[in-house]
């Protein structure tokens, strides 16, 4: 999943749509995210490309709405709500995730194993 | 005083002294019985007399007659080889400081009336050889007067070339001058002055081709000697350079004597009854009749002692942490005396001396004040240690009366006991190591190879040395601009959402 400057990024990716929990006063997602183009990304132990600054997955809790949806660790977010994903800062992702007026997420997003079976398919 | 106890009789004590004096001889074993004559009629009467054999007042043992002999085969002495090298060294050499003064003076003790007189030329020439003649005296008295630091088992080749090419030279000038000169007059006195300089140039040249074979060559590193002492295995690295094998053994033991600890007979003997009792532990018996197989027999050991539960690991790990344990507590105390000790003592001050003379002493009555309150913890040490031998109470006084001259703290004093020094720290007699043999497969006047092996035997043990050559180094260089050390924060920053 390299990313050469000024190409279009394409990839395989799901749709995941998760519902907010209300929490107390706060809305929850259920998981944590790490990366960012202001982080280092040669700490991510989810891609092989250690130039990846995309938005990882790293946790997700138990029975949380993250779960629920499908989400699993280690994918890479693509698309939140219409909003690019792929060069932002980790401030700006987690912004446009907990946005206080939207119930709902409807994330794009990719894994590794998506790629392999789409290419697996097409070898066939 | 070892008590001999035999039999019902009582015990018996007997003087058993081990002489090491060169003079005293043994004598012998004498069966002594001191079983009373009353009881030969009794029927028990072996069991209850006692007698003790193969005691005698003066004993030596099989070390001390090794000893013996190579003292006296050192003390006969190849002195005559030395002096006879010397001998030659000084004749050569004053033949050599004389032949200038010789060739100016004998055209004028012989024909002066025919000498052309000497200009001012020519009297400028006698300064310069006069000085030139001081300055090689004093190089080689620098050089070659020194007192000899050894005596080799074989000649110093490189120096016995240079006497043989200077003997050339001279003998040479001699010539040339003999025929040239004496036989035909020759009444040119500045030429004969010029050649006399000619001369003391060319052994003022020989004497800086004898510095540089004899000094500086050996000074640039190219070998490294690894030294092991065959009895524990102690071993030390040294670098040298171009040097003969007899030269080299030369400085290894000069090292010796500073790097490697004393040599402790006492502390072999546990690897000596281990051993002992390995091979105890089986006998062969020969079944089948007079067929005498040895290697057969040697294998068939090694098997079964390979094959049986040997614990014998067990009981040297067991006893070496009980004996580490037991060390430390003893210099636990050890330390604790010493430093109750030396707190009784206090450096008077000048003007104290002069108001309080009654109770003042000098270091060695000190000394011997406050050494006996740390005796015991002092001996004690040593005994479990095994270096009992290696100190006697003279020398520990003596010690520690240097120590409080010195102002020494009670861990300066106590570092000479804790630790098993270098040989050159004790005693001569407690050495072990005087005479050396060098024992080598190549000629010991031949060079430093890598690979090379010789040994340097003591009576007690042995020195055996490994030559390598010091590999070749290549080393490249590398530019590093100062103003390119630069550096980033890296954050790795985990929000939950």
């Amino acid at each position: 999943m390299a990313h050469i400057p000024g190409q279009p990024v394409t990839a395989v990716v799901q749709r995941i749509e998760i519902h907010k929990l209300r929490h107390g006063e706060n809305l929850i997602l259920g998981f944590s995210i790490g990366g960012g183009i202001d982080q280092d990304p040669g700490q991510n132990p989810y891609t092989e490309d250690k130039t990846d600054k995309g938005i990882y997955v790293t946790r997700v809790t138990e029975g949380g709405p993250a779960e629920v949806a499908g989400l699993l660790v280690g994918d890479k977010i693509m698309q939140v709500n219409g909003w690019d994903m792929t060069m932002v800062t980790h401030d700006q992702a987690r912004k446009r995730l907990t946005k206080k007026n939207e119930d709902v997420v409807r994330l794009l997003v990719t894994r590794k194993s998506l790629q392999d079976v789409v290419r697996q398919s097409m070898l066939q | 005083m070892k008590p001999a106890v035999a039999g019902g009789m009582g015990v018996v004590y007997e003087k058993i002294k081990e002489g090491t004096e060169v003079k005293r001889e043994s004598r012998g074993n004498t069966g002594r019985q001191t079983g009373e004559g009353s009881l030969a009629e009794d029927d028990n009467w072996g069991e209850t007399t006692t007698a003790v054999t193969g005691t005698s007042e003066h004993s030596i043992s099989q070390e001390d007659i090794v000893r013996i002999t190579k003292d006296m085969e050192d003390s006969v002495g190849l002195d005559c080889k030395r002096y006879l090298g010397l001998t030659v060294a000084a004749v050569l050499g004053l033949l050599v400081f004389l032949t200038p003064i010789a060739f100016l003076i004998l055209p004028q003790v012989l024909w002066r009336e025919k000498l052309d007189p000497c200009g001012t030329a020519c009297e400028g020439l006698f300064i310069s050889v006069a000085f030139k003649l001081l300055i090689l005296l004093l190089g080689t008295w620098a050089l070659f007067f020194r007192s000899p630091r050894a005596s080799m088992p074989r000649l110093f080749v490189l120096r016995a070339l240079l006497m043989v090419l200077v003997l050339l030279f001279v003998i040479s000038y001699w010539l040339f001058y003999g025929v040239r000169i004496l036989d035909s007059q020759d009444s040119n006195y500045q030429g004969i002055v010029q050649y006399a300089v000619s001369l003391v140039d060319a052994l003022l040249f020989i004497h800086y081709l004898a510095i540089v074979l004899l000094e500086l060559r050996q000074l640039q590193p190219t070998f490294s000697l690894k030294a092991v002492r065959s009895t524990d295995g102690e071993a030390f690295f040294y670098n040298l350079g171009h040097l003969s094998i007899q030269r080299a053994a030369l400085v290894i033991l000069e090292n010796y004597y500073k790097d490697f600890s004393v040599h402790n007979p006492a502390l072999l003997t546990a690897s000596k009854s281990r051993a002992a009792k390995h091979m105890a532990g089986l006998k062969v018996y020969n079944v089948d009749g007079p067929g005498n197989n040895a290697a057969g027999q040697s294998r068939a050991m090694i098997a079964a002692a390979a094959r049986r539960r040997d614990s014998s690991h067990n009981e040297l790990y067991y006893e070496e942490a009980d004996h580490e344990r037991r060390v430390k507590k003893r210099k636990a105390r050890l330390v604790v005396a010493v430093e109750e000790a030396f707190t009784h003592i206090k450096r008077m001050q000048e003007e104290e001396q002069k108001k309080a003379p009654g109770e003042v002493m000098d270091p060695r009555e000190a000394a011997q004040a406050i050494f006996p309150s740390m005796a015991r913890a002092l001996q004690k040490y040593l005994r479990t240690t095994r270096q009992q031998h290696c100190h006697t109470m003279e020398s520990i006084q003596q010690h520690l009366a240097f120590c409080i001259t010195n102002n020494m703290t009670p861990k300066a004093f106590l570092e000479s006991y804790l630790n098993p020094g270098p040989t050159l720290q004790y005693s001569r007699e407690r050495w072990f190591a005087n005479q050396w043999t060098l024992i080598s497969e190549e000629a010991v006047t031949s060079g430093l190879k890598d690979g090379l092996v010789f040994v340097l035997k003591s009576v007690d043990f042995s020195l055996v040395v490994t030559v390598k050559k010091i590999p070749f180094i290549k080393l490249s260089e590398e530019f590093i601009d100062p103003k390119s050390h630069k550096f980033v924060l890296q954050l790795q920053s985990e929000t939950s959402v």
